[in-house]
């Protein structure tokens, strides 16, 4: 359970930043203001849904970090087998970096209201996503091919999962984009687009940092960095 | 005094909210099915879970008849009462519990008392409710399904949740649980992203965070935790998914079944079991600490006094929410493990006791010299204080990994947890309901069907749960079906279980009681007014009852003080409403 641990407590750390500056100290009952000012509620300036979309990704963080706790649990046991991992996940991950690129410059290009712009990064952003996907499925199919299944080992099994609920998870974000893009071809004024720009690239940003977490995992990086580790300790 | 009048550039949020920005309904249909509004969400996720709550409170009775009178009732074979005890305690903490606190009492609460129009996603919100709607139908038609509903015991421990032996495990009963529980979490994560979004974003002019009632803190806390606990049950069910119906082997070790060999091998039961914990431990929490934030409300308001220790409240909540993560283990000392982490893990356990003792003596120190009127809401809140310290005491007990080794798997731990987690958070719903329903219903609920509802509940429970300790401290197992002729079981015990069954479905009966008053009271209960508790918080102070879709008039109200002014020296009233700008020096303005 260290990996679930460690990003808990780095959201712990996030949490007691935060809570350290909203005057935790205050003490409510001894307070009086002129009776037409009040203080202000120390909301957070920023756009509620795109703190709904950080908080999302802290769930969808938490979800995956326990994944990666289980898969090194069940790794010490003496029947675990990692399967060759097919080399398009190279090419799948510079499709999702270059998908979070784009969506970074269309918030760029939505910010300064170039709509050409900001369809041509749509679009790149939709086809890399979608070209990802596909990846991984072509990724399914080599395994399966080379005679690993599902069930063979509980390596393989983990890949097939880890693998298949990022995938959905890029594809729910693909239905937000989607309507982003509708939107961005009905020519709604890019300036009205930019907060739909803005959550769709701050999930594709997490997911993509999700994504490079379990490459290094499924690549087997992950374990021979603990492994370093543990012996540094020792 | 501290000067809190704001200088320079603080942000000041607009005192008008438009109303463009809330979505109005145009039908019956999009104002009381498909509503958008947070309060006909709570009111439907709470109808939902206590409806399917009822449910379980009919396997209770059937359990208890099996255990005071085994052998009577043919229909209760040793197969059903593992999958009446499943559903049970499934349904229980988190189809009622869980959905009813944040699902119910978030919904209707967090905007009204926070100030804000409506939930910040109310489209979500909506999701919300209805994939929580599904997640209850699919759970349901488990009981419809072949084989019946899963039998695995609430914690659907593996291997022997998907093996044969067990009702619903080669069936369709645990896929059945599984995919409900999914639904489940998917759904409360829409909601609680909601939840979290408001009480951070939808604050009106002058709410700080310390001036929030303590029930939106606990509220907002215990979102937070499921928020990142409930992932560790959706892995674990997936999962297991995998190992039932593809056949991996996550969880499940090679297993020969009547002389077959199963097509798993060499998987972990024990990393079931961190996942689960994982989530079930806090899940106590996410159960509670609504329930702490509800219980200081109820006893300030009814007893006219301030609440005492409001920052030390705060902090103690926070506390525990974090402290919450690090104790799974101890649902685990008997699954064997290094000693030095069963030490840790105890160490933990025991530390929390810490800031939910600090609860405890604030709550006293309120009451003390108070100027208590004994409500059913105040009534409720006293007996959910004894209950709580009472099953709180018990899990110190089984905190210790030597204690709990020998009760563990005994009714000492059922009647620990039904206490600490079952009957004490119940008596906080009931309570609330009584306070807050002439705020949903304009009316009163019964006062003499109320005073009954409540003597009867809170001895029958001493009655049902106050034995049940004995019988497992002379080890009674949990889970048996039937005792048999054991040596070691006095027949003592035997005559506990017929008096246990009968206090259990004299309780029962008084529920109904209760659902027939919350039913009639709504055409037949007394005026209530807006504020019939004479409470201070936001959601007393709007201008009609029930309150209307964006809940505040054209202005949102502003906020000047804190929630628990109740007899201030020189005030024109016993209370003080949070919108109110009286001052002490220069009186009203």
């Amino acid at each position: 359970m260290s990996a679930i641990l460690i990003f808990m407590a780095g959201l712990a750390a996030v949490a007691i930043w935060w809570l350290t500056q909203q005057r935790l100290t205050a003490k409510p009952w001894l307070e009086a203001g002129s009776t037409d000012a009040f203080p202000r509620t120390e909301a957070p300036a920023i756009e509620p849904a795109k703190l709904g979309v950080g908080v999302l990704l802290a769930v969808i963080g938490a979800m995956f970090m326990l994944l990666v706790s289980a898969y090194f649990m069940r790794m010490a046991y003496a029947d675990w087998q990692a399967p060759p991992m097919p080399r398009v996940l190279w090419v799948n991950t510079a499709m999702l970096a270059l998908a979070s690129v784009a969506l970074q410059c269309a918030v760029t290009a939505a910010h300064g209201g170039q709509l050409g712009n900001l369809r041509l990064a749509l679009a790149i952003g939709t086809l890399a996503s979608l070209a990802f996907l596909g990846g991984q499925l072509v990724a399914w199919r080599d395994l399966s091919a080379g005679g690993y299944f599902a069930i063979d080992n509980p390596a393989i099994s983990f890949f097939y999962m880890m693998t298949a609920l990022h995938g959905l998870h890029i594809l729910g974000g693909l239905v937000a984009l989607g309507r982003t893009d509708l939107r961005a071809w009905r020519s709604a004024p890019a300036g009205r687009l930019t907060l739909s720009v803005e959550l769709c690239a701050l999930y594709w940003h997490g997911l993509f940092v999700v994504w490079l977490v379990l490459f290094a995992v499924l690549m087997g990086w992950a374990a021979d960095f603990i492994d370093i580790c543990r012996q540094l300790l020792s | 005094m501290v000067d809190v009048t704001p200088h320079g550039a603080d942000f000041i949020p607009p005192a008008e909210v438009a109303e463009v920005e809330l979505y109005h309904p145009h039908s019956w249909w999009t104002k009381y099915v498909f509503s958008q509004d947070a309060k006909v969400i709570a009111i439907q996720y709470s109808g939902t879970a206590l409806a399917i709550g009822l449910v379980a409170l009919v396997l209770s009775w059937l359990m208890r008849l099996q255990l005071a009178f085994p052998g009577t009732f043919d229909f209760i074979t040793p197969e059903a009462y593992y999958q009446f005890m499943t559903m049970h305690g499934m349904i229980m903490v988190i189809y009622l519990l869980t959905a009813l606190f944040l699902g119910g009492f978030g919904n209707y609460l967090i905007p009204l008392m926070v100030g804000a129009r409506d939930m910040a996603f109310p489209y979500v919100n909506m999701l919300s409710y209805w994939i929580y709607l599904l997640a209850v139908l699919v759970l349901v038609g488990g009981f419809f399904a072949p084989g019946g509903p899963t039998g695995a015991g609430w914690t659907l421990y593996p291997p022997q949740a998907i093996t044969s032996g067990t009702p619903g495990g080669s069936d369709w009963g645990i896929i059945v649980m599984l995919a409900s529980l999914i639904l489940f979490i998917i759904g409360f994560t829409m909601g609680g992203l909601n939840y979290v979004v408001t009480v951070l974003q939808g604050r009106t002019r002058g709410m700080t965070l310390m001036r929030l009632p303590l029930t939106v803190w606990g509220i907002f806390t215990a979102t937070v935790m499921a928020l990142l606990a409930f992932p560790a049950l959706f892995v674990a069910c997936v999962m297991m998914l995998f190992d039932r119906v593809i056949g991996s082997s996550f969880f499940m070790p090679a297993i020969v079944e009547m002389g077959e060999q199963s097509p798993h091998s060499g998987g972990s039961p024990i990393m079931f079991q961190h996942l689960f914990w994982f989530f079930g431990h806090p899940e106590v929490y996410i159960v509670a600490l609504p329930a702490f934030g509800i219980v200081s409300d109820l006893i300030s308001t009814h007893a006219r006094k301030n609440i005492f220790g409001y920052r030390m409240m705060v902090w103690a909540i926070v506390g525990i929410g974090a402290l919450s993560f690090v104790v799974w283990a101890h649902h685990m000392y008997v699954s064997g493990m290094h000693p030095y982490f069963g030490f840790f893990f105890a160490t933990t356990t025991l530390i929390i006791a810490v800031p939910t003792a600090i609860k405890v003596y604030n709550w006293v120190l309120t009451l003390w010299r108070g100027d208590i009127h004994l409500t059913l809401p105040m009534l409720f809140a006293l007996a959910f204080i004894v209950t709580f310290v009472n099953g709180g005491l018990t899990g110190l007990f089984l905190g210790n990994v030597v204690v709990d080794v020998p009760l563990s798997d005994t009714m000492f731990v059922v009647a620990h947890f039904h206490m600490v987690m079952g009957v004490a958070p119940i008596l906080v719903v009931f309570g609330a309901i009584y306070h807050w329903y002439p705020k949903i219903t304009g009316r009163m609920l019964n006062e003499a069907m109320g005073r009954f509802h409540f003597w009867v509940t809170f001895v029958g429970a001493y009655l049902i749960f106050f034995p049940m300790h004995y019988v497992g401290l002379v080890g009674v197992p949990r889970r048996y079906p039937e005792l048999g002729e054991t040596a070691f079981i006095p027949p003592s015990v035997h005559t506990l279980n017929e008096f246990i069954t009968i206090a259990a479905l004299t309780v029962g009966f008084a529920q109904m009681v209760f659902l027939f008053n919350l039913i009639w009271s709504i055409r037949h209960g007394k005026e209530a007014g807006d504020n019939p508790w004479r409470a201070t918080t936001l959601e007393w102070q709007t201008a009609s009852t029930p309150p209307p879709h964006g809940n505040f008039g054209k202005e949102l109200p502003v906020v000047h003080r804190w929630a628990y002014d109740y007899s201030v020296p020189g005030a024109p009233q016993d209370f003080i409403a949070q919108n109110d700008p009286w001052q002490p020096t220069g009186g009203r303005e």
